[in-house]
C-alpha cells in the first residue's frame, strides 16, 4: 500500500542525507523549554508525522522550520543549510536575506488556513509565485489553475475565501503553498479546525500529495488513522523530545513505550 | 431682509473653511500613515518619533499650537502667512490622531495573516501594502469618516490666526450689525450643510475602499 515506504526501508532512509537536521535543538518561550536538547533527522521524500499530547511541541518544530519561531541552542540545517549564520544578529541569529533563501524550501498549511480574505481564490494562490518568483502574471495562473484543479476547486477560482467551507478554504491553502514549489511542505494540525464531514476532503488531498509527489511532508495532526496510512515514519512527542519513533505499524499496533501506549490509548478510545 | 446681504460675505469664508479642512485632511492623512505605520512597523527609533509626534500633538492645544506657529515660530525666522500656518497647524493635529486610528486597525490584522505572509516569501513593504493595509484600511474608514468632520469643526479655531473663515467672516458681520442671532445660526447652518457633504463624501470613499478590499464580510469562522 505505501510504495514510497517499500522502496526506503528505515536504514536507507537513515544514510541519505537528510533534508531537515535538527541537532540539539533547545527552544524556550521564557522560562518554558518546549524542545529540549532535540534530535531529529527526515530524509528527502519521506513523509513524517508528529503525534502526541497538546502542548508537547510538535508544533513549534514546524513553526521553527518555517521560521516563525527562532529558536536559542543547537544547530537545524535544512538542505545543508544552517539556520543560524556563524555572525547572524536578532533572535534568528540570521539576517532577513538567508531567512529569505530559508523559506524558499519551505512550505506551510496551517491549522486555521489563513488564507488572504481581501483575495480571490486565484490571487491567493498566484500572489506570492508573481510577487517573490517574479513568475508572469500569465505563468502564475496557470500553474494556480493547475493546482486548483489537482485539489478539485478550479470553478472556484473566482470566489473569495469567505465564500467556500472551511475544507475548501484548507484545500485552497494546500494549492497555495504548492504554488511556491517547496521541497518541504508543513501541515500543522490542517483539519482540526474543520466540521467532521469537511475533515475527508482535506486528508483526501494530503494523500494524494503524499503518495503521487516526492515532496517531503511534515504533518501534525490528530486524524490517527489517516497518520497511520500515509506516514513512512510516526513520531510520538512528549515534553519536547522524541519519546518513540518507528513504522507506523509498529507504533500503532506494538508501541515499546508506555507514555506512547497511554496516549494512543487515550486518543483511540 | 437682512440675512441675505450676509451671504456673499459667509460663503467667502465658507470657501476658505473648505479649503482649509480640505488640505489638512489630506496632508494629515499622510502623516498619520506614516505615523502609524511607523508605530507598527518601523524600528525602535522611528516608531519612538513616531510615538512623541503623536503624544505631544494629541496632548496640547490646537489653539495653542496655532498660537505658537503663528507668533512664536516667526521669533526664530520662520514665518508663513496665516493659510499655510492653519493647515500646516490642523494637519499635524489630525495626524497625531489619525496615526492612532492607523495603528490601531493595522495591528488588529490577525498575526496568522502575518504569519502566511511569511511562509510564503514575501517581504516586508509587500506584506504590509498587499496584505495588512487593504485589511486594515477597511476597519479605518468609520473612524477617518469622525476625524475629517471633526477636522471641518476644529478649523473654525483658525480665525483666531486672522484667517478669514467661515466663523471669522461672522464675527466680523456681528462686530457691525449686532445681529448675533441671524449670523450664527447662518454659520452653524453653513458649518452642517459643510459637514454634511464630508460625511456623504466620506461614505462615498468607504464604499469604494470596501469593494476595493472586496471581500465580503461573511460571518468568519
Amino acid at each position: 500500500m505505501n510504495k514510497v515506504l517499500a522502496q526506503q526501508p528505515d536504514a536507507a532512509s537513515a544514510a541519505a542525507t537528510p533534508v531537515i537536521e535538527f541537532r540539539g535543538v533547545t527552544k524556550r518561550f521564557g522560562a518554558l523549554t518546549v524542545l529540549d536538547d532535540f534530535n531529529f533527522a527526515v530524509a528527502p521524500g519521506e513523509k513524517v508525522t508528529l503525534i502526541g499530547p497538546s502542548g508537547s511541541g510538535k508544533s513549534t518544530v514546524l513553526r521553527i522550520l518555517m521560521t516563525l519561531e527562532p529558536f536559542q541552542e543547537g544547530q537545524l540545517t535544512l538542505a545543508g543549510i544552517p539556520y543560524h549564520e556563524p555572525h547572524g544578529k536578532g533572535p534568528f541569529r540570521a539576517s532577513d536575506r538567508h531567512l529569505h533563501q530559508i523559506r524558499s524550501h519551505v512550505g506551510m498549511v496551517f491549522q486555521s488556513f489563513n488564507l488572504f480574505p481581501h483575495m480571490s481564490v486565484l490571487r491567493n494562490v498566484t500572489e506570492a509565485p508573481v510577487a517573490v518568483l517574479g513568475l508572469s502574471r500569465a505563468e502564475a495562473e496557470c500553474r494556480a489553475i493547475d493546482l486548483l484543479r489537482m485539489v478539485g476547486l478550479a470553478d472556484k477560482k473566482d470566489h473569495y475565501p469567505a465564500q467556500l467551507s472551511g475544507g475548501q478554504q484548507q484545500r485552497v491553502a494546500i494549492a497555495r503553498a504548492l504554488a511556491m514549489r517547496p521541497r518541504v511542505l508543513l501541515f500543522d494540525e490542517p483539519t482540526s479546525a474543520l466540521d467532521p464531514q469537511l475533515v475527508g476532503e482535506v486528508l483526501g488531498v494530503i494523500r494524494n500529495l503524499a503518495s503521487e509527489h516526492d515532496l517531503t511532508m511534515l504533518l501534525v495532526t490528530h486524524e490517527m488513522r489517516f497518520a497511520r496510512e500515509v506516514s513512512d515514519r510516526v513520531c510520538f512527542f512528549d515534553k519536547g523530545r522524541i519519546v518513540e519513533e518507528g513504522e507506523p505499524e509498529r507504533i500503532f499496533t506494538a508501541p515499546a513505550e508506555p507514555r506512547t501506549r497511554e496516549f494512543l490509548q487515550s486518543v483511540l478510545g | 431682509m437682512d440675512w441675505l446681504t450676509y451671504l456673499p460675505s459667509l460663503a467667502q469664508g465658507a470657501l476658505v473653511t473648505a479649503w482649509i479642512t480640505l488640505a489638512s485632511i489630506a496632508i494629515g492623512a499622510a502623516l498619520a500613515f506614516a505615523a502609524g505605520i511607523a508605530r507598527v512597523e518601523g524600528g525602535r527609533a522611528v516608531s519612538t518619533l513616531a510615538l512623541c509626534y503623536t503624544e505631544v500633538f494629541r496632548g496640547t492645544s490646537l489653539l495653542v499650537q496655532l498660537f505658537w506657529l503663528y507668533y512664536a515660530l516667526p521669533l526664530v525666522g520662520l514665518s508663513f502667512d496665516p493659510v499655510t500656518t492653519g493647515i500646516v497647524g490642523l494637519s499635524l493635529h489630525v495626524g497625531a490622531y489619525g496615526s492612532e486610528i492607523v495603528r490601531g486597525a493595522l495591528s488588529a490584522v490577525p498575526v496568522a495573516q502575518r504569519e502566511a505572509a511569511r511562509a510564503l516569501n514575501f517581504g516586508r513593504v509587500h506584506t504590509l501594502v498587499r496584505i495588512c493595509l487593504p485589511q486594515a484600511i477597511v476597519e479605518m474608514m468609520p473612524a477617518f469618516g469622525n476625524l475629517a468632520i471633526e477636522t471641518l469643526k476644529l478649523s473654525s479655531l483658525v480665525s483666531l490666526i486672522s484667517i478669514a473663515d467661515l466663523t471669522f467672516r461672522a464675527q466680523s458681520i456681528r462686530n457691525i450689525t449686532l445681529d448675533s442671532a441671524t449670523v450664527y445660526t447662518l454659520t452653524l447652518v453653513g458649518y452642517f450643510l459643510m459637514s454634511l457633504v464630508l460625511m456623504l463624501a466620506m461614505r462615498l470613499i468607504e464604499r469604494m475602499v470596501r469593494r476595493g478590499a472586496a471581500f465580503p464580510r461573511a460571518a468568519h469562522a
